[in-house]
């Protein structure tokens, strides 16, 4: 005998109790609930707008700006439009960030790495570094940097000197090579150099894996990039004429220059930024299994190869997506500047604002270069995340 | 003849080398090889040679009198004076001089109920009535009274614009996480539903803060705000900037919060599922408890990011500790030579509130993770 199976209950493809109704239910909420703020908040502006006569637009970025900017990497004077103001601003961002992120990346790693010596003195000091570094805020860094700058160094008319090189309240001021066309030749044996290692260490890495015999993969390829940019220099007619800053009645002329307003930014944000690299390059190394780094000392590596080719190697993947956190945030505080000063983009929006009234504009145009800065370093960072990850097969 | 073997005591091995205390321990960790010996008297000579320097200005020659000239006189390291003058000034902004004891109380309030909040024992149903008292507390004393309404202690009123030092701090950092962290909350489960529409907006919302600078969004509020809200309302600038810091941390917090949700285990949202919980039940009795206990670190690492970051209301002109630190040397000529020891004493702040904090995060850390351990 056998039980006829009992037929499943007939399949309603819809009711008002269903998960699919009530989601649809629930966007449509959101959306109209969103969607109403926005619409209340626009017409709020535009009413306010309106009643306060304050003209809206983007139309201002090509009138004069009339106010001068303190550096910038080309010339600027009031007269020039406020496209060009902001442009400045966005290079000098860039600027301060680009070189932050290097220097804040190098020093970094030391301190992160100097946190396994076996010295107990540098372990100290690198974790003391940390602890004080990182809970201090930045802003309060930039500002005391800043006040070190240009209330403790001597005045620009008693500038202090080391060599060729300039120290005083207006900044610092250091010899700088004259560009000739013979430097051209050097910066193509630079890039031949380059090159030259990576084709190097393409045939050392091959020859090592046929004979296993060990070349050095980092020394001679250094060397090699010197070599043929010295031997470009050379070919070049070897230019060595330096602009030698002197001291004038009143200021320190020629030469390269780096204004106090720069410095402290970069110094604030390097040695804030670094206390929170070294952080994740310690977790980063510590989170490698402890197995490998026996593995390392029981195949005779020292502790520098042990560090360079087991552990690093292995960290970068735990490293790369806080690190490229920590670039971000380096990035975003740089905005900090405009409390000291220096013009990055923030700054100039700011100026532009209280001349302008164009509050709307000025701070989306703030966004919209933060947002694409943080949007184009993720999408690298996540290339190069992707790049140094596990090839598994 | 046979030679007579005689049984001969070896000679007793010695006792292993000592590796505890205090000279094994310098031994293996300042001299155990050339390299790290150079490395010990390098660095070792440099921290002689500096320490003693920097001992010497900041206690051995400083002076404390609040007296400028005092300072100025030759041979005198720190100026601590500047503090005994104008400390204040630096802690309380521009509170009416005569009613400081108010912020002092309120201050004083608040900090007991941050650390009954990270104590133990005081993790009890109470402990939310507790806040809502001291928080309604801490507004009275400021204000004077409670938005307008429960104005029977005969407070005069001081308005926000008076508000300063660190009593504004610690109420910017306080009352930003706390209301943060229900829209984080939120933020971080829309993320992460199957309803297309508003997994777009929290994607939106998220995305678009973290890309932007703090100092941005205050401007926002600073400038910004004002036009956004129809013709006769005005909101007070300490709430505008309080909003914006909100919705600023709102949006890191959701992150923290959804990073604990991608580490639950499917199993656990399908067990709650297949016992016939609904999705708010599955989430706020199943899912949330364990995965806020999974990022404490990182809920804790953003508090110590927000409160630092509140030193940044300073450049829309709130005369939080930063700001007013500025505000008591900046106008005034005799005392601004000695900025740098103001600056160390607001670190020293900082430092002291930071460092416990984060001290506090490693302590929880271990406590839940202790039921992992068996």
């Amino acid at each position: 005998m056998s039980v006829a199976p009992r037929t499943p209950p007939a399949k309603r493809d819809w009711s008002w109790r269903s998960q699919a109704f009530r989601g649809l239910l629930y966007q449509i909420i959101a959306v109209v609930v969103i969607g109403g703020i926005a619409w209340w908040l626009a017409t709020n502006t535009a009413e306010n707008m309106r009643v306060r006569g304050i003209k809206s637009g983007f139309d201002f970025l090509t009138q004069p700006a009339g106010f001068d900017i303190g550096e910038s990497l080309s010339k600027f004077d009031s007269n020039d439009p406020y496209w060009k103001a902001f442009l400045i601003g966005v290079s000098n961002t860039l600027r301060v960030a680009i070189l932050g992120i290097i220097l804040t990346t190098i020093l970094g790693t030391l301190i992160g790495v100097g946190r396994f010596s076996r010295n107990g003195l540098v372990r100290g000091l690198c974790q003391a570094y940390v602890e004080l570094f990182r809970n201090v805020p930045v802003l309060l860094q930039l500002l005391m940097w800043y006040l070190l700058f240009t209330e403790f160094l001597p005045d620009v008319t008693e500038a202090k000197r080391i060599g060729d090189i300039y120290l005083s309240k207006g900044g610092i001021t250091f010899p700088k090579p004259i560009w000739e066309s013979g430097h051209l030749f050097g910066v193509a044996g630079l890039i031949a150099g380059v090159i030259g290692a990576w084709f190097y260490r393409r045939w050392a890495r091959s020859k090592f894996e046929a004979t296993g015999k060990v070349r050095s993969m980092f020394w001679i390829p250094v060397a090699i990039v010197l070599a043929v940019g010295v031997l470009g220099w050379l070919v070049g007619g070897a230019p060595s004429q330096f602009a030698v800053p002197q001291k004038g009645e009143f200021a320190v002329e020629g030469g390269g220059a780096l204004t106090p307003e720069f410095m402290a930014v970069l110094l604030g944000l390097v040695l804030y930024t670094a206390a929170f690299v070294a952080e994740v390059v310690r977790s980063g190394i510590s989170s490698v299994a402890r197995g490998q780094s026996e593995a390392a000392q029981a195949l005779g590596l020292s502790k520098g190869q042990e560090m360079q080719q087991v552990l690093l190697p292995q960290a970068l993947r735990v490293i790369i997506p806080p690190m490229t956190n920590q670039f971000l945030n380096l990035t975003k505080n740089s905005s900090l500047a405009v409390a000291i000063g220096y013009p990055d983009v923030v700054s100039i929006s700011n100026t532009a604002l209280n001349q302008t009234g164009r509050a709307v504009e000025c701070i989306a145009l703030i966004m919209l270069v933060y947002l694409t800065t943080s949007l184009l370093t993720s999408f690298f960072m996540n290339w190069y995340n992707a790049k140094s990850a596990i090839r598994e097969r | 003849m046979a030679e007579t073997i005689i049984f001969q005591s070896l000679p007793a091995r010695p006792a292993p080398v000592n590796t505890e205390g205090l000279v094994p321990w310098v031994k293996n960790n300042l001299f155990a090889n050339w390299q790290s010996t150079v490395t010990t008297l390098i660095v070792g000579g440099l921290l002689l040679f500096y320490i003693p320097q920097f001992f010497n200005w900041a206690v051995l020659t400083a002076t404390t009198v609040p007296n400028a000239d005092a300072c100025r006189a030759e041979g005198v390291g720190a100026c601590w004076g500047v503090i005994t003058e104008k400390y204040r000034l630096i802690i309380f902004g521009r509170y009416p001089f005569e009613e400081q004891w108010r912020p002092l109380v309120a201050t004083l309030l608040m900090v007991a109920l941050l650390v009954m909040s990270c104590t133990r024992i005081f993790w009890k149903k109470w402990l939310v009535a507790l806040w809502i008292v001291v928080l309604a507390a801490f507004f009275i004393l400021m204000y004077g009274s409670l938005f307008g309404w429960l104005d029977v202690f005969g407070l005069s009123k001081v308005t926000t614009d008076r508000w300063g030092g660190l009593p504004l701090t610690i109420m910017l950092a306080t009352l930003s996480i706390v209301l943060c962290f229900p829209i984080a909350i939120c933020v971080a489960l829309g993320r992460r539903s199957k309803l297309p529409a508003i997994r777009t907006f929290c994607t939106i919302y998220v995305e678009l803060i973290r890309g932007v600078p703090l100092i941005s969004v205050l401007f926002m509020a600073s400038f910004m705000f004002p036009l956004f809200m129809p013709a006769g309302v005005t909101i007070d600038v300490l709430i505008r900037v309080l909003v914006g810091v909100t919705l600023f941390a709102a949006a890191y917090m959701a992150e923290v919060i959804r990073g604990g949700l991608q580490a639950m285990p499917k199993g656990q949202a399908e067990a709650a599922a297949s016992l016939g919980l609904s999705y708010w039940q599955t989430q706020f009795k199943i899912i949330l408890p364990q995965a806020l206990a999974m990022v404490v670190p990182g809920i804790m690492n953003n508090f110590i990011g927000l409160f630092k970051d509140t030193s940044l209301v300073y450049i829309v002109s709130l005369y939080e500790l930063t700001g007013a630190l500025g505000l008591a040397l900046n106008s005034d000529a005799d005392w601004r030579p000695f900025k740098l020891e103001g600056y160390l004493f607001i670190v020293a702040i900082y430092f002291a509130f930071c460092f416990a904090m984060s001290r506090y995060s490693l302590w929880i850390e271990k406590q839940v993770n202790k039921s992992k351990l068996r």
